[in-house]
């Protein structure tokens, strides 16, 4: 006895692309950022990134099997990517029961109560840090001073980000060229010798983690390069104006969670504009909105701010951006 | 030689899989039976002019066209007309045919049986437009649309370019390149015959970059032929789609819900202009065609010259038969061919191939969530958003579908094939063309 | 002290009633006429907003019943199915109209081609979409007219009266059916008809809606009406009508007499709701069916008979009209 034929409608060969690939892709894509934050914070960061993984995946699991009463999906690897992401966007000393309840809010609040993956309107992983930031202000912006792992294994001691820095001598009415002593290096800055989260510090494993995505074709180049470019283009006029009372442009880029936010958080698929066009507006609104905050906010830091309220205009962007339709450009006019 | 010429918008690039491209065309057996379809060509279906006990000739006319778009159509084989009888086709409906048993291969007299090539175009236009109508020729790429009325250019409009499509961009099938090596001649003529109807003076012929054998073998016999250009197209589906390959080739864009004519061109495939030869220097009308019968599991992918109204089982037998593991029989290509119900089903003026898949390779990826990756919206060759257009069609919502344009969407599949979450877009995109099709065409008939 | 009392008062009175009074010139001068019988009939709807009447919700409807009453001094054509005779004769009421009694109707699937008499020749994989699926190739079991039971009805359905029964794979139809036509209009094949609700909900069709000869029909299901025009003569009533090798029983004729359903040799004519026959009669039946069809079909066919004691053919004949 032969097969039975299956019928289905055409194509019937499909690409080998899965979310799977994609989301295991991100973690790779991660992993540089990740080994510099456990060389600089340490077992602190270990912790962290574990607690936060393992609460994600809990939360998940949870959710999906005692009330949705669905299929069970933390395979696919999506609960992973928002508990590296979480992990990455809070200190590594922060008292672990946080960490666990940030991942609730992320995967609880942020993806499940929308319906799961691909229908969340925020990013989950930055509903948690905003929630933890407003709720434990204290303890989130405690941020440990980085000591590199071969130091041992000596009690952190914190100290400020270079944005705080800014912000707080600012403030008190000092000017730039006084607070520069105080400031790390650019090359600090690069290689992430600096206070911070534990993801965000390092500019260039940041940056090597977007470059594979580019080449995996995870993500495109228009939203990344769009807030980077804004960021620096705004910054740029500011400290152009008055270099004394504004950071300059290529501290504004290395410093805080802009790289971290550019290439890892305002590209999550789910919440970014489905149109190239759509994502070049999606950056340059985050980049804007990202300076605003730090030159003239409460806060030192506005990426997530930035990302968030951008993420709630994705549907009007969807609305009002759509692809170049095919045949809006004759390229001639036949004579009649 | 630069950077090649390919459409501007989206497109993917399947594994190209073209087993049989070095199998040259073999002449089929004339099987005992054939079954012949009257419905073979887009718009109307022939009406059949033969009757049961009749006794035909091969290439005698057997049914004639239907109306404005439709297209006569000739025996294949000499014999006696069995019955006019339904019986599935490649739709996977059961379709009226004409059933002819087989006895010997007696041609009509008119018809010119040599191999000398004709070169000299004796044929005034109109002739040459009769004379493949008459012929029964339609589209030979698969859409079978009748090749005289794309002869005929509405009145207002004038052709400008014959674009010629050699591009063969769906996976597995040969037969075009098989044709463009072993009949170049015999289609340079054609295209000559086509020009001289359509009064063009420049015609292209696009061929992709993997064929590099066929776009030598044509450029050297294009050289000699002032005003035949062949240009050679990077490899990207779904180029073989007319306004696809009007863009690569030209960089012109047919505005939606019109006509390559629009923009000045007629687009052909070279097997009908090979047919367009056949009929018009050697007065012998479209019954047969080569079919590619390829797949992993097939164990000598070949070309074949087969007669139309051939079941497919036929061919699959003498590539090599069916193996136990086949799991999917398509009539066509795998990005755009049909999944066949039977292997009873005749070969047909638009059957290019024949594809056999493995159960392993046969099934659908498991569906999971829409991620809003948009790579169905980079892949679209045709600037639509097929996430979106699903959503709608899903919720019943077919007034924003059609505003979004849904009827612009070719069914290239390139959405579907791209998608990291295994959805079935294309089914999708397929019920809401049904139904926006019909609230426009419910919306006409108010009108008219 | 007094006097701010007063003051206050008296202003904000004063204030009140100069609202009032621009209030009520703007509330008279812009108003627009509603015929009160509007919110009336529309009282009287069920409000299920389903469409089954062609008019986009029942307030539409009400408005389009004043409006014709007004005109035509009638509501012919113009029915809320799923009302029914008892909504319609309010609404009568209401505009001061004599409505006519229309049969109530049911929904009811002509098709019985399920897993086990139409047995799958093909796989399908795709979207769960008969449209979709109609335009792809004929079905599963071979049989291209027969349900693809994608369940495009069942999603139609807005009063919950439709399921797919997935033993058989076919969809079934429960009493909560208003007849409101949604699923006949989603259907591709038109394989649901609206039929007449007779007493105690008794009906008899043919459950098939194949255009075969009997020989391919048969092939794909066994269950399937050949056209053997059996029926046509067994009909006293002249009820039963074959075109295309399909028999279709008109409902405004059929007596209910059950004649066709003993003669039909493929079962492809069903009775529901009736008690089973005396035990005479069965014998009559399951003779037929040891030459024709395998004996267990009968009580698949059957199923939705009531598993009641046998009764009498008074029974029956007291139900006819």
């Amino acid at each position: 006895m032969m097969n039975k034929f299956t019928i289905s409608g055409s194509p019937h060969i499909q690409g080998d692309a899965s979310t799977k690939k994609i989301m295991y892709g991100v973690v790779i894509a991660m992993m540089p950022a990740l080994l510099v934050g456990v060389y600089y914070f340490g077992i602190g960061a270990v912790r962290v990134l574990l607690l936060a993984v393992v609460a994600s995946l809990f939360f998940e699991w949870l959710i999906q099997k005692y009330l949705i009463k669905g299929p069970v999906t933390i395979t696919d690897g999506s609960a992973l990517v928002t508990g590296i992401l979480l992990a990455m966007n809070v200190p590594s000393n922060l008292p672990g029961w946080m960490v666990v309840v940030g991942a609730l809010i992320a995967i609880g609040m942020a993806k499940m109560s929308f319906g799961g993956l691909g229908k969340n309107i925020f990013n989950p992983a930055l509903v948690a840090r905003v929630f933890l930031l407003v709720s434990f202000p204290v303890q989130m912006t405690s941020w440990p001073k980085p000591t590199p792992i071969s130091n041992g294994l000596a009690d952190v001691i914190t100290g400020p980000t270079p944005l705080g820095i800014v912000k707080e001598g600012l403030g008190n009415g000092q000017t730039m060229s006084q607070l520069a002593p105080e400031l790390p290096s650019y090359t600090q800055d690069m290689i992430g010798s600096i206070g911070g989260s534990l993801g965000e510090v390092s500019a260039i494993a940041l940056i090597l983690g977007g470059l594979y995505m580019l080449w995996k074709k995870i993500i495109t180049w228009h939203i990344p390069v769009s807030i980077l470019l804004t960021v620096v283009i705004f910054s740029g006029i500011m400290w152009g104006f008055n270099p004394e009372q504004y950071a300059d442009p290529v501290f504004q880029l290395l410093t805080g969670g802009l790289m971290l936010g550019a290439i890892f958080m305002a590209t999550d698929m789910v919440t970014s504009p489905m149109t190239k066009g759509g994502q070049l507006i999606f950056g340059i609104g985050v980049g804007l909105l990202t300076i605003l905050i730090r030159f003239w906010g409460a806060y030192p830091e506005g990426v997530s701010f930035a990302i968030l309220i951008m993420n709630a205009v994705v549907p009007l962007i969807n609305k009002g951006f759509k692809p170049r339709r095919f045949g809006a450009r004759p390229g001639v006019t036949v004579k009649a | 030689m630069g950077i090649l010429k390919t459409f501007a918008l989206g497109g993917v690039h399947p594994e190209e899989n073209k087993l049989s491209s070095q199998a040259a065309i073999e002449v089929l057996p004339i099987p005992k039976q054939v079954v012949v379809p009257l419905g073979q060509n887009l718009g109307a279906p022939s009406k059949p002019v033969v009757k049961k006990g009749d006794k035909v000739k091969t290439g005698q006319r057997i049914a004639e066209a239907g109306g404005f778009i439709s297209a006569n159509i000739h025996s294949p084989v000499s014999g006696t007309v069995l019955k006019i009888d339904s019986s599935i086709d490649s739709t996977g409906y059961k379709r009226p045919c004409i059933f002819i048993s087989v006895e010997g291969d007696d041609w009509d007299e008119s018809i010119d049986r040599t191999d000398k090539i004709e070169t000299n175009i004796l044929l005034t236009p109109d002739e040459i437009v009769s004379r493949i109508k008459s012929s029964g020729i339609v589209g030979l790429g698969g859409a079978t649309f009748p090749t005289s009325v794309k002869l005929m250019p509405p009145p207002g409009k004038k052709a400008e370019y014959l674009v010629i499509n050699g591009v063969e961009c769906e996976p597995y099938l040969t037969s075009d390149h098989r044709i463009m090596l072993e009949k170049g001649r015999e289609i340079m003529v054609g295209i000559q015959i086509l020009m001289k109807a359509l009064h063009v003076e420049k015609a292209i012929i696009g061929i992709e970059n993997n064929k590099k054998d066929a776009i030598n073998h044509l450029t050297e016999l294009s050289r000699s032929l002032p005003g035949i250009q062949v240009v050679s197209l990077k490899v990207q589906y779904p180029q073989g789609g007319e306004k696809q390959l009007i863009k690569a080739v030209l960089n012109r864009e047919v505005p939606s819900g019109k006509l390559p004519i629009e923009v000045g061109c007629v687009v052909q495939n070279v097997g009908t202009a090979f047919a367009v030869y056949e009929a018009v220097q050697k007065n012998k009308p479209l019954f047969e065609r080569v079919v590619t019968v390829t797949g992993k599991g097939v164990k000598k992918p070949s070309n074949f010259l087969v007669r139309i109204g051939t079941s497919v089982q036929e061919l699959i037998e003498a590539a090599g038969g069916i193996s136990e593991t086949t799991a999917k029989v398509i009539s066509g290509g795998p990005m755009m061919g049909k999944a066949l119900t039977s292997l009873e089903a005749p070969v047909v003026k638009g059957t290019s191939g024949i594809l056999l898949m493995d159960d392993g390779e046969s099934h659908r990826k498991v569906e999971n969530p829409c991620i809003r990756c948009s790579k169905c919206t980079y892949a679209c060759p045709m600037g639509l958003e097929p996430f979106l257009l699903i959503k709608t069609a899903k919720l019943g919502n077919y007034e924003m579908a059609e505003k979004e344009m849904i009827m612009d969407c070719i069914e290239c599949g390139s959405c579907q094939f791209t998608c990291p979450s295994g959805i079935p877009l294309l089914d999708y995109l397929r019920l809401g063309k049904i139904k926006v099709g019909q609230s426009i065409r419910n919306r006409n008939l108010k009108k008219a | 002290m007094d006097n701010i009392i007063i003051i206050a008062v008296s202003a904000l009175g004063g204030l009140g009633l100069i609202a009032a009074i621009i209030l009520y010139y703007i509330a008279s001068k812009f108003k627009v006429f509603e015929d009160p019988k509007i919110d009336e009939v529309a009282e009287a709807l069920p409000s299920a907003n389903c469409g089954g009447c062609g008019s986009p919700g029942c307030r539409a409807f009400a408005e389009a019943t004043v409006k014709s009453a007004k005109e035509n001094k009638s509501i012919e054509g113009l029915n809320c199915p799923v009302g029914g005779n008892e909504v319609m004769q309010a609404v009568g009421k209401i505009l001061g109209l004599e409505v006519e009694a229309k049969d109530p109707m049911i929904a009811v699937v002509r098709c019985n081609g399920s897993f086990a008499h139409s047995p799958a020749k093909v796989k399908y994989e795709g979207a769960t979409s008969c449209t979709f699926a109609h335009a792809l190739y004929g079905g599963e079991g071979g049989c291209q007219f027969g349900c693809l039971g994608l369940a495009d009805c069942v999603a139609s359905c807005e009063f919950d009266a439709l399921h797919m029964n997935p033993e058989t794979g076919l969809p079934e139809v429960n009493d909560k059916c208003t007849a409101c036509n949604a699923c006949v209009l989603a259907c591709p094949r038109g394989i649901i008809e609206l039929r007449k609700r007779c007493p105690k909900d008794k009906r008899i069709f043919v459950s098939c809606v194949n255009m075969d000869k009997g020989a391919p029909a048969k092939k794909n299901c066994e269950v399937a009406c050949i056209g053997c025009s059996l029926c046509v003569k067994a009909c006293a009533f002249d009820a039963i009508t074959i075109t295309s090798f399909l028999a279709y029983i008109d409902f405004q004729k059929c007596t209910l007499c059950r004649k066709c359903v003993e003669v039909c040799p493929t079962n492809a004519i069903h009775e529901i709701n009736f008690k089973p026959r005396k035990p005479k009669v069965e014998t009559d039946a399951s003779e037929k069916s040891v030459s024709l069809k395998p004996a267990e079909d009968k009580g698949l066919s059957n199923k939705m008979a009531l598993p009641e004691l046998v009764e009498t053919k008074e029974e029956i004949k007291e139900t006819k009209e």
